[in-house]
């Protein structure tokens, strides 16, 4: 077994537009070690969440290769949880009838794995909505439940895309620091942390969630930066005010806009 | 318990609140009505008084008990039948590109062809009965019914397909847990087109040719000159219809409740 959990070598992807091809990602070589938590950023456009399907093998890429645990990716590989920008609850299930879905999809029975989703859905802090419907939910909660849906089959990776990017700004850092929690619980002595790649506009949130941030350039995608994240773990909200916290975000603003002076703070 | 019966009567209070207006209107129109016919000495012809309206739809010479089961038979049948065809085909369409690149362009031809116009025609291949009016009804009425299926099926987020994807779910699968209940309410608001359209194929199949049938009862009065009939005939339909009508909405709130307010 390899140490890395992904790995990218000159990854290309190329679609045709209707005003003729059009290169989306360019020469994305990236490698992501076993429970690393890794964070891309990059304009709009940049092909970040395209990258993410990549991985997961819901698009193909048009040149280069990709691995994921060792094995090339050829088609959807069922081993990772995905949680999106929206929820994407079905709105006609409960909560935990939700969260069971993807033990139906792939064809287990659902009812092995209701004493699991109980346990997410208390430790997502939504312990009492079990049986409430999406709609009596209130968006951070509905993407919480998104998350116990991801990791109810006990993946190795989570692909997340801009999980909190519907979610407003106070609810958004809530967020971040209760995945960083679940996170840091998921793993033990016995059992790895997951592999988590976060796709992302917010630098603040990239650098306060990841060992790494790679910067990705603007059409066609490419890896500008690749920056390690040496903050100190468990992260809480103290970190935001660290001065390396700071620096890092300020580098990482200048690498995406290539800006070097200016008054301007990242968001 | 206490508090359900409470909350039952806030219900009904509320409900009182929100249609007393509608009742009012009614029973004000209703005495304004009778108050203009016996007062203004309106011939009985022209326009009967609601009260020989109310005779004539319990009393007089009319089986009304036979006539009203013809008619809602065909009505029924015909709402029935066109659910049953629409979802298939919604569902075909939906399931895949080759049936829909054959079918929508011949159903939208269909549809054009103006429905009563095909009456005679029914009338010739199929003779009098019952059978031929519900056919109308269902050919008025199923149109809605594909397209809101289809519709339905094919309104899932893509990132929802991606999750069937990663899971390799069968597509059978997808339909019967993702695609089917996300269709429900679409195709519940398109019943309750059908519901209407059955209680109008239904009567303009009796009016092309009958021997039963409310609409063949208003045929009748034509050169009876009973009008109070032909009301009473036009009550006992919008009877049906409202019931028919009601059928769907509860239906729909018994199926889709998440689904509430949407239309």
């Amino acid at each position: 077994m390899n140490k890395e959990l992904i790995d990218l070598d000159r990854v290309g992807m190329t679609y045709e537009a209707a005003s003729g091809p059009v290169e989306a990602l360019a020469d994305i070589s990236l490698k992501v070690g076993r429970g690393e938590f890794v964070s891309l950023v990059g304009p709009s456009g940049c092909g970040k969440s395209t990258l993410l399907r990549i991985v997961a093998g819901l698009r193909p890429a048009t040149c280069g290769t990709v691995q994921v645990n060792g094995r090339k990716v050829m088609r959807p590989i069922p081993d990772i949880g995905m949680v999106f920008q929206a929820p994407i609850l079905l709105k006609w299930r409960s909560i935990l009838d939700n969260v069971l879905l993807p033990a139906e999809l792939a064809g287990k029975d659902p009812r092995a794995f209701r004493k699991r989703a109980q346990e997410l859905i208390e430790m997502t802090g939504l312990g009492g909505f079990a049986e409430k419907l999406p709609r009596e939910l209130s968006g951070g909660m509905q993407q919480r439940a998104a998350l116990c849906r991801a990791l109810l089959l006990d993946p190795p990776l989570l692909l997340m895309d801009e999980p909190f990017g519907a979610l407003d700004a106070m609810t958004r850092d809530d967020m971040a620091l209760e995945l960083l929690r679940i996170w840091g619980e998921t793993g033990s002595a016995q059992v790895p942390r997951k592999t988590v790649l976060f796709v992302t506009h917010s630098i603040a949130e990239a650098v306060f969630l990841s060992d790494r941030v790679v910067v990705m350039t603007a059409r066609p995608g490419r890896i500008a930066a690749d920056m390690p994240i040496d903050l100190p773990r468990p992260r809480t909200v103290e970190a935001r005010a660290a001065e390396a916290f700071g620096r890092l975000s300020l580098e990482i603003f200048r690498t995406l806009t290539g800006r070097t002076v200016g008054g301007v703070t990242s968001s | 318990m206490c508090l359900n019966v409470r909350l039952r009567m806030i219900k009904f209070q509320s409900l009182l609140r929100q249609y007393w207006p509608t009742v009012a209107l009614f029973a004000a129109l209703l005495g304004l009505w009778q108050l203009a016919v016996s007062a203004g000495g309106i011939r009985e012809y022209l326009l009967p008084a609601p009260l020989s309206v109310w005779n004539a739809l319990w009393y007089g010479d009319i089986a009304w008990g036979q006539h009203l089961w013809a008619t809602t038979f065909e009505i029924v049948g015909a709402f029935v039948m066109a659910a049953v065809v629409g979802v298939a085909l919604g569902v075909a369409i939906a399931w895949s590109p080759l049936v829909a690149n054959a079918l929508v362009p011949f159903l939208v031809f269909v549809n054009t062809l103006p429905k009563v116009a095909i009456a005679p025609l029914l009338l010739i291949w199929m003779g009098y009965g019952l059978f031929p009016n519900m056919l109308m009804g269902s050919l008025i009425g199923f149109f809605p019914v594909v397209i809101n299926t289809a519709v339905g099926l094919s309104q899932v987020e893509a990132d929802m397909l991606d999750l069937g994807r990663v899971f390799s779910a069968p597509k059978w699968k997808i339909f019967l847990k993702i695609r089917i209940p996300n269709a429900l309410p679409y195709i519940l608001s398109a019943l309750k087109i059908t519901a209407t359209a059955a209680v109008v194929g239904a009567i303009v199949g009796e009016f092309a040719a009958s021997q039963r049938g409310l609409g063949y009862v208003i045929v009748t009065t034509q050169s009876s000159m009973n009008t109070s009939v032909a009301f009473a005939a036009l009550v006992w339909i919008s009877a049906v219809g409202l019931l028919l009508y009601g059928a769907v909405v509860l239906l729909a709130h018994l199926w889709a409740p998440w689904a509430e307010g949407i239309d």
